[in-house]
């Protein structure tokens, strides 16, 4: 029987594993993106003691995992993992490459993507979303942004402002604004 | 077949929980989309965490001043499984904690109870192959929160985990038998299964003359065990 989650509570800065905003080391391959955002409650105010973390296929669409037996090699230069705190105005960021699509099933592929997953003292389990790029045009044929009611897509869209693609993740709010999140089922 | 993989509601704790005023404002008002797992969710950083070298699993001595916390010492172990009883070997297990004081090493935490010079609350470990790991630390204090009137969270030392996927990160807390503030404490209530978060004092792990023994198990989320055959 699986053990049940709890917050990560407000005090985990500095005493769980540090950060890693910079995923991409000197040498990785693809396009080097920057990716910002805010996490807000339902009053829209900034969660200051949140923590997010994501995971992505590298350039190629290539996990860096067992499981992903591709033949495709593996950017030895990417690891896929970052974790980053939000600042005082729930803030986070981090710096990464655009991911290459990966595969869904039945030869289907899914647009490049990268999974986000949210912490905070308040939140009795850990959240699970996704961001699309707003400006690749795979992203509107993806298989898994087709679950999704049509209203409610655009709060999994990262939208380009300046040399960042801007992402906020809203916690609880109107369903139009609050993003989406997942779980996942067999 | 359908089985619920990371929400699992008989056993999680809902994201609104009242009582723990905290979730009023940040738990979703919707439900979440259920999928099915893709390559995204099967994978994970868990593996490539896992292939670092063990690390200090002796909060006692790791803050590195030469110097032993202060606190009733204890060894917490226990193993990590899957959701079918799987052992997982060599999957990282990172704790933190408050000191014997109940204060943590954190600048938020000003709470007037005493740091120690000689604790930093930080540990991580592997698990062996039989899927084990094993701290040695003091029993961290109670503290008072601001939940309520007179709010004290029970001893508690946070776990995170990532095991093999997504799907199987968990971040939660073990707590200690037999603490008075267990049935006080809205964290600990708010989930279901929360008997599944409470140690075991342990007879065969306390070692005479030097410490108190703790056993507790992990159980991770799926996905299931099958192999994944991603297509080429």
């Amino acid at each position: 029987m699986t053990t049940p989650s709890q917050t990560i509570g407000p005090f985990f800065e500095r005493l769980l594993r540090e950060e890693q905003r910079v995923l991409a080391g000197p040498g990785a391959a693809g396009e080097r993106i920057r990716i910002e955002g805010r996490l807000l409650d339902g009053d829209g105010v900034p969660v200051p003691d949140g923590m997010v973390e994501i995971w992505q296929a590298d350039a190629h669409g290539r996990y860096h995992h067992p499981l992903d037996r591709r033949d495709s090699p593996i950017d030895p230069a990417f690891s896929g993992f970052g974790r980053a705190g939000t600042d005082d105005d729930g803030r986070f960021w981090f710096e990464t490459v655009r991911p290459g699509a990966v595969p869904y099933r039945d030869g289907v592929y899914q647009a490049p993507h990268v999974m986000m997953t949210v912490f905070a003292r308040g939140l009795l389990d850990h959240l699970v979303t996704r961001l699309y790029f707003a400006d690749d045009p795979r992203t509107e044929a993806d298989p898994v942004l087709a679950r999704v009611p049509p209203a409610r897509r655009p709060t999994l869209l990262a939208r380009r402002e300046g040399d960042a693609y801007r992402f906020d993740v809203v916690l609880q709010g109107p369903i139009e604004r609050e993003t989406v999140f997942f779980s996942f089922t067999t | 077949m359908s089985e619920v993989l990371t929400t699992d509601r008989d056993v999680f704790p809902p994201f609104l929980y009242e009582a723990y005023r905290s979730t009023i404002k940040r738990a979703p008002s919707q439900a979440p989309i259920q999928l099915l797992p893709t390559l995204s969710e099967l994978t994970g950083p868990g593996p490539q965490l896992s292939a670092v070298e063990a690390e200090d699993a002796d909060l006692t001595i790791n803050a590195g001043t030469g110097g032993q916390a202060i606190g009733q010492r204890i060894i917490v172990t226990g193993r990590v499984l899957d959701h079918e009883g799987l052992a997982l070997p060599n999957t990282l297990v990172e704790v933190w904690q408050a000191n014997a004081s109940g204060r943590y090493l954190h600048r938020s935490d000003q709470w007037p109870g005493q740091l120690d010079p000689n604790f930093l609350g930080i540990g991580r470990c592997l698990t062996d192959g039989d899927g084990r790991y094993r701290f040695l630390t003091v029993r961290p204090g109670a503290y008072p929160w601001r939940n309520h009137l007179n709010a004290w969270r029970p001893a508690h030392i946070h776990f995170s985990l990532f095991g093999a996927s997504g799907a199987s990160r968990l971040i939660t807390q073990m707590y200690f038998p037999d603490d008075l503030l267990l049935a006080l404490d809205p964290i600990f209530q708010s989930a279901p299964g929360r008997d599944r978060m409470v140690s075991a004092y342990d007879g065969a792990v306390t070692e005479p003359e030097w410490a108190l023994g703790y056993s507790w198990d992990i159980v991770l989320r799926g996905p299931r065990a099958t192999p994944f055959e991603p297509p080429r």
